[in-house]
């Protein structure tokens, strides 16, 4: 192996064995032939380091602090240094036009080469003046720098779907990357925040196949957001008993059991939170004792409360006393016109006497 | 509308326009019968009645002599499928949660496979009783679209809950969507079809047995 990439991570004290083992890592992780991890390692030890531009919309910076936060001291934290991420709102130095000048300079060097990877959602609401950026409104900066763009990356839940500011009643009107751009590749990373390592995961895939890993119906690398994260939660096993933490701190919870009453959004939440886990690893929300939120979902701001179980009304019932009430009436006055019905009848019969039947 | 808002609808708005239906219709239905009222039977009783109402609720679930063999099908199948409908019904925890929810009443469930398997019996028993229907010259005479209907929207939430449960033809989110819609679907058409037997069977049971006592016929 030789390249641009091995060398500077031999620099960093990186073996390649240590290298080679994050490879086949990565490619079991995502579900590629045991073989793919050699090629993985080779492709990107001698890749040049891509473009990458960064651009941060109707965000919270949540996507940018798990990426680097949590991994900085892992090799994925130095795979994310090895590309060349020319324009990071947060992460570079420069600032003001020295930092438009550098994303225009990115993008004219590697025009059609480079990848856009953005998070936040894109307001359109008063000409998309809600979140503007040197003077230039989001939607503006997108359609220019997708245009030049290899692919696009949509960072956590609001550049993939709108997330929290599209969340009803949208005031901003907040819409998607993909609800914008249809010209171009993109793969959405939904999270609030994304995992670190899916984000590392879909670039190794790029910089090793040049192409953008398979994609479910949402747009996703179907490698992380394949399953459920009930299927694979390791409190399954508890739900499929029937054993249930009722409160958050009760023996069941001490016991670990299934959250499902707790209003755990699991089973209906497509994200690899149970396999990869998070912060190297350690542990992620349901193991610390919290149901899943269904972060990585479209619309989970919207749909009902996260403290309410699957299984029960996502509202109060509403419409209960006024339909009873409404019954009991057309129940009564229903009876009360049989009834009139049948006294009219009765009133209305006319007795056959012997006379009758002899005229 | 995606999956999530779909199965939000579903389990907010939906739910709550069913419930309403289903309940106006209950009640509307129960008034209308039960105060239909019958004229005063003046003739002297042949037998006292005694608990004749009450052995008839019974009698009327056990095949008469000599039916189970003419008809086993309705007998064995309607047993099973009404068995397994009520476990896999009332024994399932996610069910449980939802009563538990509505009205307050919480009791153990059963341990999810074990449901599975009831759903896949009852299918099974539901699907016999049905192509029994449809062998049988008499009972496919006598059957109307209401038979069929009811037997559909029936089937309908055993299938998609455990296609749901299986991760069959779509993805969960969307299959337990479509299984809350159908029992939804259930509940709207069930005060308004042969399915009010739920609520009605107890009753007229009572009543026929009562006035065959009356009559002289006591059980």
């Amino acid at each position: 192996m030789q390249g641009p990439l091995i060398e500077t991570l031999v620099q960093q004290g990186v073996s390649r064995r240590t290298f080679l083992k994050y490879c086949a890592t990565l490619a079991s992780m995502m579900a590629l032939p045991p073989a793919a991890g050699l090629a993985m390692a080779e492709a990107m030890a001698a890749a040049k380091r891509p473009s990458v531009i960064w651009l941060p919309f109707q965000e919270c910076t949540g996507c940018t602090e798990s990426i680097t936060r949590s991994h900085s001291p892992t090799i994925e934290g130095m795979i994310f240094d090895m590309i060349s991420l020319d324009y990071q709102e947060t992460l570079m130095a420069a600032a003001g036009f020295q930092a438009e000048e550098a994303r225009h300079n990115a993008m004219k060097e590697n025009m059609g080469k480079y990848l856009l990877i953005i998070d936040g959602s894109i307001p359109l609401g008063v000409d998309g003046g809600y979140s503007c950026i040197g003077g230039r409104s989001n939607i503006d900066l997108l359609q220019e720098a997708a245009q030049g763009a290899a692919a696009i990356i949509a960072m956590g839940s609001c550049a993939s779907y709108g997330g929290i500011p599209k969340a009803n009643p949208n005031p901003t009107g907040a819409v998607s990357v993909s609800d914008l751009i249809k010209d171009k590749p993109i793969v959405n990373i939904p999270g609030c925040p994304p995992i670190p390592s899916v984000m590392t995961g879909v670039l190794a895939h790029y910089l090793t196949f040049g192409s953008l890993p398979e994609l479910d119906d949402k747009g996703r690398p179907k490698a992380f957001y394949g399953e459920t994260i009930h299927d694979r939660c390791y409190r399954r096993p508890f739900y499929d008993q029937g054993k249930f933490a009722k409160t958050f701190d009760d023996e069941g919870a001490r016991q670990g059991w299934c959250l499902f009453e707790l209003g755990c959004k699991g089973p209906v939440t497509y994200n690899a939170c149970a396999t990869v886990k998070w912060n190297g690893g350690t542990s992620w929300p349901v193991e610390s004792g919290h149901g899943c939120l269904g972060c990585s979902e479209p619309d989970f701001w919207d749909a009902g409360s996260f403290y309410k179980p699957l299984s029960t009304p996502a509202d109060p019932l509403k419409f209960v006393a006024a339909a009873s009430v409404v019954g009991a009436v057309a129940g009564v006055a229903v009876s009360v016109a049989n009834r009139a019905k049948k006294g009219a009848a009765k009133s209305a019969h006319e007795t056959t006497t012997l006379a009758d039947l002899e005229k | 509308m995606n999956e999530l808002l779909f199965l939000t609808w579903v389990r907010g708005t939906g739910l709550n326009i069913a419930v309403g239906i289903f309940l106006l219709g209950v009640l509307w239905r129960l008034f209308e019968i039960y105060s239909l009222g019958r004229k005063p039977d003046l003739s002297a009783p042949r037998h006292a009645s005694g608990a004749s109402g009450l052995h008839t609720v019974f009698r009327r679930s056990l095949p008469p002599p000599g039916m189970l063999k003419r008809s086993p099908v309705s007998y064995i199948g309607g047993y099973i499928f009404h068995v397994g409908l009520a476990i896999v019904v009332f024994l399932f925890a996610p069910h449980i949660l939802l009563i538990t929810n509505l009205i307050g009443l919480s009791w153990p469930g059963l341990p999810s496979q074990v449901v599975d398997l009831a759903a896949v019996v009852t299918m099974a028993a539901m699907v016999v009783v049905l192509v029994d229907r449809i062998n049988k010259p008499v009972k496919r005479f006598l059957s109307t679209f209401e038979d069929w209907f009811t037997w559909a929207v029936t089937f309908l939430p055993v299938l998609t809950g455990w296609m749901a449960v299986q991760h069959l033809l779509l993805p969960y989110t969307m299959m337990l969507a479509v299984h809350i819609l159908s029992v939804e679907i259930l509940l709207v058409v069930l005060p308004f079809t042969k399915l009010f037997h739920a609520f009605t069977l107890v009753g007229s049971r009572w009543y026929n047995g009562r006035v065959n006592g009356h009559k002289g016929v006591p059980v």
